[in-house]
């Protein structure tokens, strides 16, 4: 692998951990993120669930992407993404049944996560196989950490435990608001915030070297 | 020039094409859902037998086998071995002695329909414990009739008297002061409603069908589910 190659095929990854990732920075797939992360393990699942079903489309997508008429694109996506999630909601089910029946709908429901579509159309369908996988795997890995985020924050804050163990012993009140459907709107809201601070003091940064440089 | 041509060669591919590459995603994907399914079905199967086996281990204590029941075409429970209907679960000690019933049911909650599952001693007439089985109600609030502890431990101690007139539980706010009161939890109401209205419809319906105290079903010889 050539160093070219290598420094493309990370940079396709890292895009989608932090400048274009799909829940902080392209606000994509929200029935998700805010449906089921009331708790860190309900979120690792969905991040996982949607990330193979993600890395699984674009490869085939990538493979096929000169053999489908551009007529038929979607509905062909769509029958693809749509059997990847069958194949995930039946493993889930057969090898963590709890955690299934706790994500219940939503593994069903990511047929219809834009994310998902979103990638075939704009990546999967017009670069390699290898770069398809390495996009698709950023943006797996993007959604997995934006949800853990936001459930990790929401079970802390709402039910005094994260990933079931309890942190604050029993006389913590939970602030159950927080793993409520509005907990799920104001954790999202603060943590764009934060994220667009931190994005903005960044650039900030970047402007006042350059203008040192210049100077 | 020649960039136009493969452009418009491309907006127009045949219609047997556009068909033929729907149809084959589509056969392939079929193929590909059905084996799954039946990669999956028997690891899903036995991870829902053992849920369920799981929760009538706990909705009756000690007990150690269970046989499944189904009703018989007269209205009374019998040996449902084949597991074709089973309707009640009988629990059997270490020894093989019955040691209680333990009955599914349904019914409407808060958000939507909540399975449980309840111990049933019927010559004390006790309610001897409750699993909910699926429910969607609200995280943190009405789902508490899964997590308060003291709300599901309640459930094993119930008593409640045959004569008196159905419904033969009934939901307090507060400290229950009877055997046959079950304390609602503060803040799910109508969850705690939703389930002991299932317990009560379910014991309407199912104690007239059970066998005569001392004639329950022995356990089939062998038969029947181990711990």
């Amino acid at each position: 692998m050539s160093l070219e190659t290598q420094g493309r095929a990370w940079q396709e990854y890292s895009k989608g951990l932090w400048r274009e990732n799909p829940i902080f920075a392209m606000v994509l797939g929200m029935c998700p993120t805010l449906a089921v992360t009331n708790s860190a393990i309900n979120a690792l699942a969905m991040g996982l669930a949607t990330t193979f079903v993600l890395v699984g489309s674009s490869t085939l997508i990538s493979l096929l992407r000169n053999h489908i008429p551009k007529q038929v694109r979607i509905s062909t996506f769509i029958v693809v993404i749509a059997t990847f999630v069958t194949v995930a909601d039946y493993t889930l089910e057969a090898i963590a049944y709890d955690i299934h029946k706790e994500l219940g709908a939503f593994i069903a429901l990511i047929v219809v996560n834009c994310i998902i579509l979103g990638r075939q159309e704009a990546f999967a369908s017009k670069n390699t196989v290898f770069y398809s996988i390495m996009d698709a795997l950023g943006m797996g890995s993007g959604f997995t950490f934006a949800l853990l985020l936001l459930g990790s924050s929401r079970e802390i804050l709402g039910s005094g435990s994260l990933f079931g163990i309890d942190l604050f012993g029993p006389h913590y009140e939970p602030w159950v608001i927080m793993i409520l459907p509005p907990g799920g709107f104001i954790m999202l809201g603060l943590i764009l915030l934060g994220f667009n601070a931190l994005g903005e003091w960044r650039q900030r940064l970047r402007d006042e070297t350059r203008t040192g440089e210049a100077a | 020039m020649s960039v136009e041509l493969e452009g418009s060669k491309q907006a127009e591919p045949s219609a047997f094409r556009l068909v033929g590459t729907l149809g084959l995603a589509g056969l392939v994907s079929g193929f590909a859902i059905v084996g799954i399914y039946v990669a999956t079905l028997p690891k899903i199967t036995a991870n829902k037998k053992a849920a369920l086996q799981h929760a009538i281990f706990e909705v009756v204590p000690g007990a150690a086998h269970t046989q499944a029941l189904r009703l018989s075409d007269e209205g009374r429970m019998v040996p449902d071995p084949e597991e074709e209907a089973p309707a009640v679960y009988a629990a059997y000690d270490e020894s093989g002695a019955f040691a209680g019933y333990a009955i599914p049911a349904k019914g409407p909650g808060f958000q939507d329909t909540i399975a449980l599952i309840f111990g049933y001693r019927p010559a004390e007439h006790a309610i001897t414990g409750l699993r909910v089985l699926e429910s969607r109600e609200t995280p943190g609030l009405g789902d508490k009739i899964v997590k308060d502890q003291a709300f599901v431990e309640q459930w094993g101690k119930l008593r409640f008297d045959p004569s008196a007139a159905p419904p033969v539980l009934e939901l307090v706010k507060g400290k229950a002061s009877n055997p046959h009161q079950v304390e609602a939890i503060t803040g799910a109401t109508i969850s705690s409603r939703s389930v002991t209205k299932i317990v009560n419809k379910a014991l309407a319906e199912r104690t007239p069908q059970l066998p005569e105290p001392g004639s329950e079903p022995p356990l089939a010889g062998g038969g029947g589910e181990q711990r």
